[in-house]
């Protein structure tokens, strides 16, 4: 091959390979576009604010109303249940691994936690609808087959490796200088890891919270199976809701015509969660960068 | 001094909730495999292997899910292994700290936090419905390829990482070009690794439910896929079918269906584990 | 080992650098380099570490051109060629100018595919017979053929420290360079493998140019024909070995080599 053959073709690799690089950005460019095109045909045919403040959601039905804030409710209600059971639980089994547990727990006890968060989404939806339910109506009897407490907990324990981890990653990167500082002064462990450790990772464990959150929103077979498709504006964990993501899969498997207005509210409650994750996870990236500055 | 003494009982309190906690979650995967072995244990049987589905849960089987999971995974890996090393590649041999490869970066790192039903509506609206390829296997590994990009990408670049800078240095001593360097020494290198992440990959994607309901991968399919156009289910999506009937059978269907699931996982995540052992072993 | 009291080889000059200034982005590593080296003698560059001596023997053959940050001003002529100079094809370059760097670096194939590697890319051999002898030259002229003859198709990890740097001169020397570069090529390596490497440097000095660095100025003294010292980028001094360790002109090369500091 010639000198100048072999530049040619090193450049053309070089384009091709930044050429699929740069086609990531298309995915994202792709997402916004299906999910603008279609919610703005939704636009059309049903007003912003019908849609962003109104509480009855009942688009399959012949009195169709498309008030989508029960969704938001019923995926709020089953969220805020993950989360008050992940973030605590994360942050003390993330402070544990990284201030106390000697190297043989953590080498038994990571791998349990990977395949806690590599177990399918399905699998803790039967989970949450055939064990935890029954379980806990023991405890409430009032509580229905369908209700949020039930996949709002389990969702719990499937983000509370991620929690976890992102947590102990923040704390590791706390120099041990800090730490020794602490015990010198006669501190416990307790006192440094609380008083000067998790401090210090504040930003980083924030972010961990928060990328949890954008998860627990996004997260669709849990609640399709165990929550139910009752659409509710209610902080009752006991009872049925619907969750956004449900409503997708619900639509989904149902047989809406494609191009009509019932099809697309998939995309605009669609375009309303992306919305919401997105913003949680740029938030979550600028807490870490801030937190990766400060060292 | 009380003071001395209650900062240890802290500290052995602090000590204790990290364990309680581990310990729950130890629990809770024993109890939910404890539990889907009791229910769907006494199903399972070469019978329900090798079936069709059916209305009738006592003769129901996961055959046609079976192969419709083996399939889509095999053309979800055809196609994002590919992407994903060129996409690596560019990012770690040639992009530098250039201000287009952090675009690029950040843009894949928010990707990987998009919920899996965003790109089931990507792929509905963009595969079945714009390019016309209806809910056919290749719009549903295509949509599942774009799910898991981002994992690739990213255990690509860290296998490529492992390939220390003086193993590019002596080909480049050597009149070396960079592709010839990637070509040749780099890749090589690092296909072990690679290879780990793409199963890790795919142990991803062979779980995923929710994406492919939504380009509508169907819910009742008596019959094994026979091309890339053919419509198709997955197994997930069968057990999401015999969990939302109220009747126990059909639960136990699901339980047994859950328990070739997890096995499938099992396997797949140990030959990953073997292979990452046994690489680094050639390493050092 | 050069003989005393022998005249020194008048030989003409190979690489001749001017003005040469080094930055790393905003700092500057070479300041006003401007020097001779001879062609078939042995120059060793010494300093303290850091001094840029390393720096300085990768601009020779571009080898900084990977680093996104570096910058060179000057120019460095082999051949009537300025090597920085717009045509330049840094490939055809690294085929002239080879490198043996400091810790020895043989890619994780045979023995065989090491020293075949260079010829392969560049295309060197006809046929299957012609790449087969090839190997076998510069695995005689690195003095290890003896060595490997016998397992040419196992590993090349599975050699000695030792061994592995004489595999990496092998595989330099296979696509035929006038100049070889070395960068402290047996620092990382026992008193009896620094020793043969030494004397196959003096050997091969019959056929090639030989840019040897070294914190090491026993080797210095015991290897070169020529000696520079460099200090904080700087060159400082540049003349016979002989006249660099018995009588510097220099101060500050004088406290150097009898170890005042470094």
């Amino acid at each position: 091959m010639t000198r100048a053959t072999r530049r040619r073709l090193e450049f053309v690799i070089e384009r091709l390979l930044f050429v699929c690089a740069a086609a990531s950005v298309l995915v994202t460019v792709g997402i916004i576009g299906v999910l603008a095109f279609e919610t703005v045909g939704f636009f059309r045919e049903v007003p912003v604010t019908d849609f962003l403040f109104g509480t009855v959601w009942t688009p399959l039905f012949s009195d169709r109303q498309f008030g989508v804030l029960p969704l938001v409710a019923g995926t709020l209600l089953v969220s805020s249940i993950a989360m008050l059971f992940a973030l605590p639980t994360g942050v003390l089994a993330a402070i544990y691994l990284s201030e106390y547990a000697p190297s043989s727990v953590r080498r038994v006890v990571k791998p349990i936690l990977e395949i806690l968060a590599g177990i399918p989404t399905v699998v803790y939806g039967y989970f949450a609808l055939l064990y935890v339910t029954p379980l806990l109506q023991q405890v409430f009897p009032s509580m229905s087959a369908f209700n949020a407490l039930s996949p709002g907990l389990v969702m719990g324990i499937m983000i509370l490796p991620l929690v976890s981890s992102l947590s102990e990653d923040a704390l590791h990167a706390v120099p041990n200088g800090l730490r020794e500082g602490a015990y010198a002064l006669g501190a416990t462990r307790m006192q440094a890891a609380l008083r000067v450790v998790v401090p210090a990772a504040f930003s980083g464990i924030s972010a961990s919270f928060i990328l949890a959150a954008s998860r627990a929103i996004g997260e669709t077979m849990i609640v399709a199976i165990a929550a139910g498709q009752q659409p509710k504006m209610t902080l009752n964990p006991l009872e049925s809701v619907e969750t956004m993501t449900a409503y997708i899969v619900q639509v989904s498997l149902g047989d809406s015509p494609s191009g009509s207005l019932q099809f697309r509210t998939i995309f605009a409650v669609g375009m309303l969660l992306f919305v919401m994750t997105f913003a949680l996870n740029l938030i979550s990236n600028w807490l870490r960068r801030r937190f990766r500055e400060v060292y | 001094m009380s003071t001395a003494a209650s900062r240890l009982a802290g500290d052995r309190l602090l000590q204790l909730s990290g364990i309680l906690v581990l310990g729950l979650a130890l629990v809770t995967l024993g109890a939910l495999i404890a539990d889907v072995f009791s229910d769907g244990w006494a199903r399972l049987s070469w019978q329900f292997l090798t079936s069709p589905p059916s209305r009738f849960p006592a003769v129901a089987g996961i055959y046609p899910q079976l192969l419709g999971s083996l399939y889509v995974m095999l053309v979800t890996a055809a196609l994002t292994l590919p992407m994903g090393i060129a996409a690596a590649l560019y990012l770690e041999e040639y992009g530098g700290g250039g201000r287009m490869a952090r675009i690029i970066e950040v843009n894949i790192a928010n990707l990987a936090g998009v919920p899996s039903v965003i790109y089931g509506l990507l792929g509905l609206g963009l595969f079945v419905r714009w390019m016309n390829l209806g809910p056919s296997v290749l719009a549903g590994a295509a949509t599942l390829a774009l799910l898991v990009l981002p994992v690739v990408i990213l255990s690509t670049r860290e296998a490529l990482r492992t390939v220390p800078m003086s193993a590019r240095e002596g080909s480049y001593a050597l009149g070396a070009t960079k592709w010839q360097t990637i070509w040749h020494q780099v890749l090589p290198s690092s296909l072990p690794g690679i290879f780990t992440g793409l199963i890790l990959a795919m142990s991803r994607a062979i779980g995923e439910t929710a994406p492919l309901v939504t380009i509508g991968a169907l819910t009742y399919i008596p019959f094994a896929p026979t091309g890339l156009d053919s419509r198709f289910t997955v197994l997930p999506i069968q057990i999401y079918n015999w969990v939302s009937r109220p009747q126990a059978p059909f639960l136990e269907n699901a339980a047994a269906g859950i328990i070739v699931l997890l096995f499938l996982l099992l396997t797949m995540n140990s030959v990953a584990v073997v292979l990452r052992d046994r690489f680094q072993k050639v390493r050092s | 080992m050069v003989p005393t009291g022998q005249p020194k080889p008048i030989t003409p000059v190979k690489i001749a650098v001017a003005g040469m200034n080094f930055f790393y982005g905003k700092t500057q590593a070479l300041t006003d380099i401007t020097i001779n080296l001879h062609a078939n003698l042995v120059t060793a560059f010494i300093g303290p570490s850091g001094c840029g001596k390393s720096t300085f023997l990768r601009t020779l053959n571009r080898m900084n051109d990977i680093i996104p940050s570096a910058r060179v001003e000057g120019s460095v002529t082999i051949d009537d060629e300025n090597i920085y100079g717009p045509g330049t094809d840094v490939v055809d370059l690294r085929k002239r100018v080879g490198m043996v760097f400091q810790k020895s670096n043989p890619f994780p194939k045979s023995i065989f595919e090491n020293v075949a590697y260079g010829l392969r890319i560049n295309g060197m051999a006809t046929s299957r017979g012609d790449l087969e002898g090839r190997v076998e030259e510069s695995l005689k002229a690195a003095a290890i053929w003896d060595e490997v003859k016998d397992r040419l198709e196992t590993s090349a990890l599975a050699l000695s420290g030792g061994q592995q740097q004489r595999l990496c001169i092998a595989r330099a020397l296979a696509i035929q360079p006038q100049i070889l570069l070395m960068d402290e090529p047996a620092s990382a390596l026992d008193p009896i493998a620094t020793q043969r490497i030494e004397e196959l440097v003096y050997q091969l000095k019959r056929d090639y140019t030989i840019i040897i660095v070294t914190h090491n100025m026993q080797q210095a003294a015991r290897v070169s024909d020529s000696t520079a010292f460099f200090w904080l980028g700087r060159l400082v001094e540049y003349g016979p070995t002989e006249k660099i360790f018995t009588n510097p002109a220099e101060k500050l090369t004088e406290d150097y080599v009898t170890g005042r500091f470094g």
